[in-house]
């Protein structure tokens, strides 16, 4: 066999850094950074690109991706994304959160940036529960689930019911493309990484806030396999948090990306 | 440039726009809102960034990503807002960063009320925030100060890669005074190599406040640690007035400070042999001033808008070997003149005594005065 035989099918995006991921063995996360290095690269804004990591499972998020990152306190992300954008407003700017990053402690920075209209991506790794802390009970934990905090499932009685947060985020007016994905399979991931071309798209477009949630496994903290985990996706995630566009301002410009 | 009739909270917002502020990110809070009031006007003019953020906790997040940009950023906001920034400013100190603060102090604890204090001198001095780090802090004593201040804030803040706060009090915001504003500059176009562009062909710049590893942790704060003993050398800054042949020695900063410099010419009118130091600068102290005075005078008086906060600075440095009294007004309650003078000639009367706890005698002083009961 030549080398003129060989036909390079997989290689790491040009978005990535040569490293070895910290994440645990079959975490979404790694398919989520991938998916949004790709992008970029494919939108040619890989230069032109600042990242705002969050605190939890991907606090570490800007030791994979190759452009300039930075760090923000745990849920500011989206207020911290607002100071770079405006001052610095042609360039592509993403904040990259779990949910108890975006759906609780920072609750507030995410609304008032989507009500803000800021011209921002977030992408929203919702994996229902506190990865980073030994998983803990999320704003996003199913009703009846087990995390170390709800040990004998979330009761809605005493602790609440979970937040749908695309839903919730597509009733404000800033908001340009609210839209929920899965990445249990790759069917699912082709049609999240559409989505997350499209906020970009829509960023770039300058229409408005961007968010793209993404239902994630979290193996280590569900307590099962990975096979087993896209299958508890599949069974209790989905019917609960439904994926879909939730809000797409008529005047994006899908061509790029769909 | 002629002298205007100006608030000294638009004093400083028109200051720190006409010295180059990229960004400003704030939200309400009396008695500073006119500063956020008067940039919202004037910012989106001239094509620069102005958000009014969602929270004091917003906000200094916002200063946050702006400063990682390394264009001039700054927010202000009054006590209680300052305290919802204390998150901000220990991440913004961790990730050695340029910002500007200003804090127009109001009367507390808690929700207090909206007239002058300086209640806040620890928080801004002594941290308020978690971890290692240190602010510069200056405080103003006019209107005028504080627009040199306010000039002076951001050079130090690039400098030194630090914050610096602007500690102000509410009658200094709210005060109208003749003020000699700077011209306008225009704005820099470079951007340090440390800070975040995204431009093809640079380096990728990555800034966090994370040392995951304790020894590297320790290395950056020992870093921190040594050049802020280069600012405790280069930076210090007071006045003082009087102080030649003084025999009793003042201490007080702020509107405190200028109210004190009205006691001590009363007091040197009746022949008095009194003098004022004023800090200007909070943070580095003014250490070697005091320590300076410790020989010549027979007695210290420390006043202050708050419980006696510099007073265990000022103690710190007299060390035992001087009388060092104490008189303060609290909870927005400025003092009068005429209450410092009081002071002075306590201290002339005598007896003077390094016994026991100044702040026991102030306290009988001031219950006499208000009379409270506990």
């Amino acid at each position: 066999m030549t080398d003129s035989d060989v036909k390079l099918v997989y290689q790491r995006p040009a978005g990535f850094d040569a490293r070895t991921t910290h994440y645990c063995p079959g975490c979404t996360h790694g398919v989520a950074h991938r998916l949004v290095a790709e992008v970029l690269e494919e939108m040619g804004e890989l230069h032109n690109t600042i990242g705002v990591a969050p605190v939890g499972c991907a606090v570490f998020a800007y030791n994979y991706f190759s452009f300039d990152f930075v760090e923000a306190a745990h849920g500011r992300a989206p207020a911290m994304a607002t100071g770079i954008k405006r001052t610095l407003p042609s360039k592509t700017v993403f904040t990259y959160q779990g949910d108890g990053d975006m759906a609780s402690i920072g609750m507030g920075e995410i609304v008032a940036a989507a009500a803000r209209g800021e011209l921002i991506t977030a992408i929203f790794i919702n994996n229902t529960n506190y990865g980073m802390t030994g998983g803990q009970m999320a704003p996003t934990t199913l009703p009846g689930q087990v995390t170390t905090s709800s040990p004998k499932g979330r009761d809605v009685e005493r602790q609440g019911y979970p937040i749908k947060l695309a839903e919730m985020l597509a009733t404000l007016d800033g908001a340009a493309y609210i839209a929920r994905r899965s990445l249990h399979d790759a069917r699912s991931i082709r049609q999240a990484k559409k989505a997350i071309r499209t906020a970009f798209e829509a960023q770039r477009q300058g229409l408005g806030f961007t968010m793209v949630e993404l239902l994630s496994i979290c193996p280590t903290n569900w307590g099962l396999n990975v096979a087993d985990s896209r299958k508890w996706l599949a069974d209790h995630m989905l019917p609960f948090y439904p994926v879909g566009d939730f809000k797409v301002n008529p005047a994006i410009n899908a061509a790029g990306g769909n | 440039m002629a002298k205007e009739l100006i608030k000294g909270n638009i004093a400083v917002a028109e200051t720190a726009l006409r010295v180059g502020l990229v960004s400003y990110f704030g939200y309400p809070i009396t008695p500073q809102t006119e500063l956020l009031e008067h940039l919202s006007a004037r910012m989106p003019d001239l094509g620069r960034a102005f958000v009014q953020a969602e929270s004091e906790l917003g906000a200094i997040n916002m200063v946050y990503g702006a400063a990682c940009t390394g264009h001039r950023t700054m927010t202000s906001s009054s006590s209680p807002g300052i305290s919802l920034m204390m998150e901000g400013i220990s991440y913004i100190s961790g990730t050695e960063l340029p910002a500007v603060i200003v804090n127009v102090v109001r009367g507390g604890p808690g929700l207090g009320n909206i007239a002058p204090s300086q209640g806040d001198y620890n928080q801004m001095v002594h941290g308020g925030g978690h971890g290692e780090y240190h602010l510069l802090v200056l405080a103003p004593a006019s209107v005028q100060e504080a627009v040199e201040l306010t000039a002076l804030a951001f050079d130090l803040a690039e400098k030194y890669r630090t914050i610096v706060a602007i500690m102000m009090d509410g009658s200094l915001g709210q005060m109208m005074e003749p003020a000699e504003l700077p011209p306008f500059v225009p704005l820099r176009e470079e951007v340090p190599d440390w800070a975040v562009k995204a431009i093809p062909g640079k380096p990728r710049v990555v800034l966090s406040s994370i040392n995951i590893d304790p020894p590297a942790q320790e290395r950056f704060n020992l870093r921190n640690e040594l050049k802020w003993q280069k600012i405790r050398r280069d930076e210090v800054r007071f006045r003082e007035y009087y102080l030649e042949d003084a025999e009793y020695v003042v201490v007080g900063y702020g509107t405190v400070g200028r109210i004190a410099l009205s006691a001590v010419r009363t007091a040197r009118e009746k022949g008095i042999k009194v003098g004022l130091l004023r800090p200007i600068t909070l943070k580095p102290f003014p250490v070697e001033a005091v320590e300076r005075l410790v020989p010549q005078a027979k007695a210290f008086l420390v006043t202050e808008a708050n419980n006696g906060m510099m007073l265990d600075d000022i103690r710190g440095l007299v060390k035992g070997l001087k009388p060092v009294e104490f008189y303060g007004r609290m909870g927005g309650v400025l003092p009068y003149p005429d209450e410092i003078l009081d002071a002075i000639e306590a201290l002339v009367k005598g007896p003077l005594t390094l016994e026991g706890d100044p702040r026991d005698r102030w306290l009988a002083v001031l219950e006499q005065k208000i009379g409270v009961g506990v």
